[in-house]
């Protein structure tokens, strides 16, 4: 067979399913804790341990975690949904069979946008549903045994399922970080994906730009980082496109994204595809989500991030940049605002986050929850410097000190005797001797090399000690210098 | 008169006046077990020495006159009920050596209430069986003529009660599994509505159908029982909460003028002349007493052995994924996974369950669900309806419990589908979820007990109670004890 011309492009179309734990304190259908990390099996029941004769009973939590995600991702809430048994056997799913939703789950037909590469997208979401997680097997250690730890079976997961709305995987990583600040912006999920509280399966399939009909379909499985989403999602295209060129065809499997060598494997073919055999879960009644209760649910929603950063374009006429930046973590965005209701102007108080703070916090691995910094601490700083107490460059020394210390921006100025020097007679003296201690500079500048007056602007501040207020001596310096 | 073959309200009255202790109750029942079990077989297990301790605190109680309906009352649970630190094996060799880290409702319910664990009655393999043929153990023998069958699956429970090696018992009842066997018994046996007993601590078989009930000597000592297990359990998303009433209230109550509903489908060919007869002459009986029988339908009566057997099975084939060999009960090794999988349920899993996993899992596998499962729970809808149209115009229906009295061991266990017809008239109760109780109502000219079967509305037990009490207290069948 022909493989299709070389030139002609292609078009991926993707869907994404994310699985997103749930930050309850307890599992999905027993008391035992939810929390990640402990010693194996040490967090584990009769029923979670799937016993004989015990019986599920639903997390009402997870339930209201799982609508409000519906709920701020666009989505129906249906009154009426059920779970059910998804079954196969493996030694991390103690019941051999895991409860699951599948005809009828308890969100549908939303939305989330996106922009990606400067465009804005609208990508489809098909379901929201709930179901409990698997445990863990372990291979590695002792000899021939492998062991089961089952803390993590039964915590409670969302799974959210997209539309095939996604063209890219640009597209589809910025649909995973949206998603992520979504679910932190609602305290349900804490977005870990190297921690595995976030996962991501992509269905993936090519077809020749401008065709309708889709391609044949692959299922990619293990994408457990932010940074591998687009990569998978670009080798897994390339292959297949590659594959149709050389006259293949593409065959519906379900394939491994290996981030050792870059490449996807296959894993199982259609052939080989669990049938799941679902069916109602009898021991669990069907979930009624009352309107009131629904309602209740969605007063009690947070400011959403698109809402808030419409907000702080209109609002702050912050750039579109900084907005996007400063809401991607409702803690930012909260910060930020602390900061202006402590009387920062909008855009100093984004630069200063944007610049010195993000890279301080880089720095040492912190997050803006771990910030030693005060919002109003900022915010008096800022203050100084529209006052002229300090200028913008001595600022940034004062903002080390204080996010070093833990002290206040006056203080540290105090105590540093950063105190800008705007006495136009000391000023004048240290620009006299600049002019006098550079004759040669001076014949230059004279002579039309006007750059120089940074030259001077230099020398002025060393003497002293970058204390003087830049703008006097700018005035001065020309003044004194003909300029 | 030896203490074993009272009941549980004459047992009462002599611990409460102290004119016999808990001790002496005790005894006496191993005792008729030490007698008789060697014929009947009716336990797995015999707990004497937990019962021998239940027996002190219970006494002490009784001293201090605290309040317990059960207290110092010896009762047979069947062993698929959890009790914590007791062997439970559904008498499967795939759980022969489990011992539960944790307590059913029902048990802790009992327990709160003083009973004595008498010990852990056989039962087929996961309750799925007519006879406890199936049981993995041994068949228990019917104390009626030990050459025969007591029914099943709560077979070990209804023998026991029949065999006084306990006072009452609990039975669960998917399909028929404690009234088909309390017929065979000769003794009283309930299926509440379905949501009334928490089924929690009950070792699954179909979870839609699963019921735990009593079995008693007579109907007075059933009632007791429900007012102990019944009611919402917070453990139990299918427990219903609904209001459960003083059952023993309405006991001798006027049963005058109440609609007895007779459907025309439940007295069928193949029947055997005397369960008929003994059936129809208790519906005389019961109109004697001023109760009006009526001639009813249940139209879809004949889909319910397929639409039963299509969602039992299904239902179970997921239920007992769970014995893999992996965290509990037996394993078989293997080269791989898939092998220790694979020979851990081909030894641990007897011919009938596997039977049923196959059958369920292929009833829902893709490509069948719809034309199996789905068409199922169709079915089942239309079989509720029934009954609900049924019950609007009258109080309770009225039929045989079993088109037969107990037959021989051997007689049918190479014929399911003969088996399986067994549980004709008590199937189509659990599809809808109704309440049902079998009661003795004669005898077979083989002297074997005939049963018979009273539905009620849903969470209407109190009805069929009354009913089969007043019944119950006109006849002499449920003084007859077997010759053992």
């Amino acid at each position: 067979m022909h493989g299709l011309p070389v030139n002609m492009k292609y078009e991926a179309v993707i869907g994404l399913e994310v699985h997103a734990q749930m930050l309850t304190e307890s599992k999905m259908f027993c008391g035992c804790s939810a929390r990640f990390g402990a010693e194996p099996n040490s967090q584990t029941c009769e029923i979670c341990i799937g016993m004989p004769g015990v019986l599920p009973v639903m997390n009402k939590k997870a339930l209201e975690f799982t609508i409000r995600t519906g709920l701020a991702m666009n989505c129906t809430i249906s009154a009426y949904s059920r779970f059910a048994r998804k079954n196969y056997f493996y030694p991390d799913l103690p019941k051999g069979y895991q409860i699951s939703q599948y005809e009828l789950p308890i969100c549908g037909h939303g939305h989330v946008d996106v922009i990606a590469g400067g465009r804005k997208r609208r990508i489809g979401i098909t379901r929201i549903h709930m179901e409990e997680d698997a445990g863990k097997n372990i291979h590695e250690g002792r000899g021939n045994y492998s062991f089961v730890d089952l803390n993590r079976a039964g915590v409670p997961l969302m799974e959210i399922v997209s539309e095939p709305d996604i063209r890219t995987p640009v597209e589809a990583s910025e649909y995973m970080r949206k998603l992520r600040t979504i679910l932190r912006y609602l305290g349900v999920c804490d977005g870990n994906m190297e921690q595995g509280s976030l996962r991501c399966d992509a269905n993936v399939s090519v077809r020749p730009e401008g065709r309708r009909e889709l391609g044949v379909k692959v299922e990619m499985k293990n994408i457990n980082s932010f940074r591998y989403v687009e990569k998978a999602l670009e080798y897994e295209i390339g292959r297949q496109i590659k594959a149709l060129q050389e006259g293949e065809k593409i065959v519906q499997e379900t394939r491994l994204w290996d981030p050792a060598t870059a490449t996807t494997q296959s894993m199982r073919s259609k052939e080989e595809a669990h049938d799941y055999r679902y069916f109602p879960e009898p021991d669990l009644v069907p979930i009624m989500a009352h309107c009131k209760w629904i309602d209740a649910v969605k007063d009690g929603l947070p400011e959403l991030p698109d809402a808030k950063r419409e907000r702080f374009v209109s609002g702050y006429e912050l750039p579109e940049y900084d907005a996007d930046l400063l809401t991607s973590e409702r803690a930012m965005a909260d910060w930020f605002e602390g900061a202006i209701r402590a009387g920062a102007g909008p855009k100093a108080a984004a630069n200063w986050m944007m610049g010195e703070l993000m890279r301080f916090l880089n720095e040492e691995n912190k997050t803006i929850e771990g910030c030693p910094l005060k919002p109003s601490q900022l915010a008096e700083m800022i203050k100084l410097i529209d006052k002229g107490t300090i200028s913008g460059k001595i600022a940034k020394t004062v903002f080390e000190e204080m996010y070093r210390t833990g002290k206040d921006a006056e203080t540290v100025v105090k105590e540093k005797g950063l105190v800008q020097i705007s006495d136009s007679g000391a000023i004048e003296k240290a620009v006299d001797e600049a002019i006098a201690g550079n004759p040669k500079e001076v014949e230059r500048f004279k002579a039309g090399d006007e750059k120089l007056i940074g030259f001077f602007v230099g020398q002025v501040m060393k003497a002293t000690k970058g204390k003087a207020n830049p703008q006097m001596v700018n005035e001065l310096l020309k003044k004194k210098l003909g300029g | 008169m030896e203490l074993y073959t009272l009941d549980i309200s004459e047992l009462r009255r002599l611990l409460d006046r102290r004119e016999v202790s808990v001790g002496e109750v005790v005894d006496s029942v191993y005792k008729r077990i030490d007698a008789v079990e060697g014929r009947v077989k009716a336990f797995v297990t015999l707990t004497k020495e937990e019962a021998l301790k239940m027996a002190g605190p219970a006494q002490k109680k009784i001293d201090n006159k605290e309040p317990g309906t059960l207290l110092g009352i010896p009762i047979a649970i069947k062993d698929n009920m959890c009790a914590k630190g007791i062997r439970t094996t559904c008498s499967s060799r795939i759980l022969e050596k489990f011992v539960p880290p944790y307590e059913s409702t029902v048990t802790s319910r009992l327990k709160e209430h003083g009973y004595i664990l008498v010990g852990k009655t056989n039962l087929d393999e996961f309750a799925m069986g007519s006879s406890t043929e199936n049981s993995g153990f041994h068949t228990t023998r019917n104390p009626w003529d030990t050459a025969r069958i007591p029914g099943g699956s709560s077979g070990g429970s209804t023998a026991a009660v029949a065999a006084d090696e306990c006072m009452a018992a609990l039975g669960s009842d998917t399909g028929g599994s404690i009234r088909q066997p309390a017929s065979l018994c000769g003794v009283v046996g309930l299926k509440p509505t379905y949501g009334r007993v928490s089924r929690y601590g009950l070792v699954a078989f179909a979870s839609s159908l699963d019921q735990i009930g009593p079995i008693t000597k007579n109907v007075s000592d059933a009632a007791l029982i429900m007012n102990v297990i019944s009611g919402r359990d917070l453990l139990d998303s299918t427990s219903a909460p609904v209001d459960v009433p003083d059952f023993t209230r309405i006991l001798g109550q006027d049963v005058r003028g109440l609609k007895i509903g007779v459907p025309k489908e439940y007295f069928i060919e193949g029947m055997e002349e005397d369960v008929v007869n003994s059936v129809k002459a208790a519906v005389r009986q019961i109109e004697s007493l001023g109760a009006v029988p009526v001639e009813i339908s249940l139209p879809h009566t004949d889909y319910a052995i397929a639409t039963y057997y299509l969602l039992a099975t299904s239902e179970a084939s997921s239920n007992l994924a769970r014995y893999d060999g992996v965290k509990y009960g037996f394993r078989e090794n293997g080269k791989d996974l898939l092998e220790m999988y694979m020979n851990t349920r081909a030894a641990g899993f007897g011919a009938e369950v596997k039977r049923r996993i196959m059958l369920g899992t292929y009833a829902l596998s893709s490509g069948y669900y719809d034309a199996y499962y789905k068409k199922a729970q169709q079915a089942r809808t239309l079989i509720k309806k029934d009954f609900e149209q049924a019950l609007k115009t009258v109080d309770i229906i009225v039929t045989p419990t079993s088109p037969t009295a107990a037959f021989k061991i051997g007689e049918k266990a190479d014929d399911p589908l003969q088996m399986y017809l067994s549980d004709i008239f008590t199937i189509s109760v659990n599809l809808a979820g109704v309440p049902a109780i079998s009661i003795p109502c004669g005898f077979t000219r083989d002297d074997l007990p005939v049963g018979l079967q009273l539905i009620g509305r849903h969470f209407d037990e109190e009805t069929i109670l009354k009913v089969a009490y007043a019944y119950e207290q006109s006849t002499e069948w449920h003084k007859r004890k077997p010759k053992l």
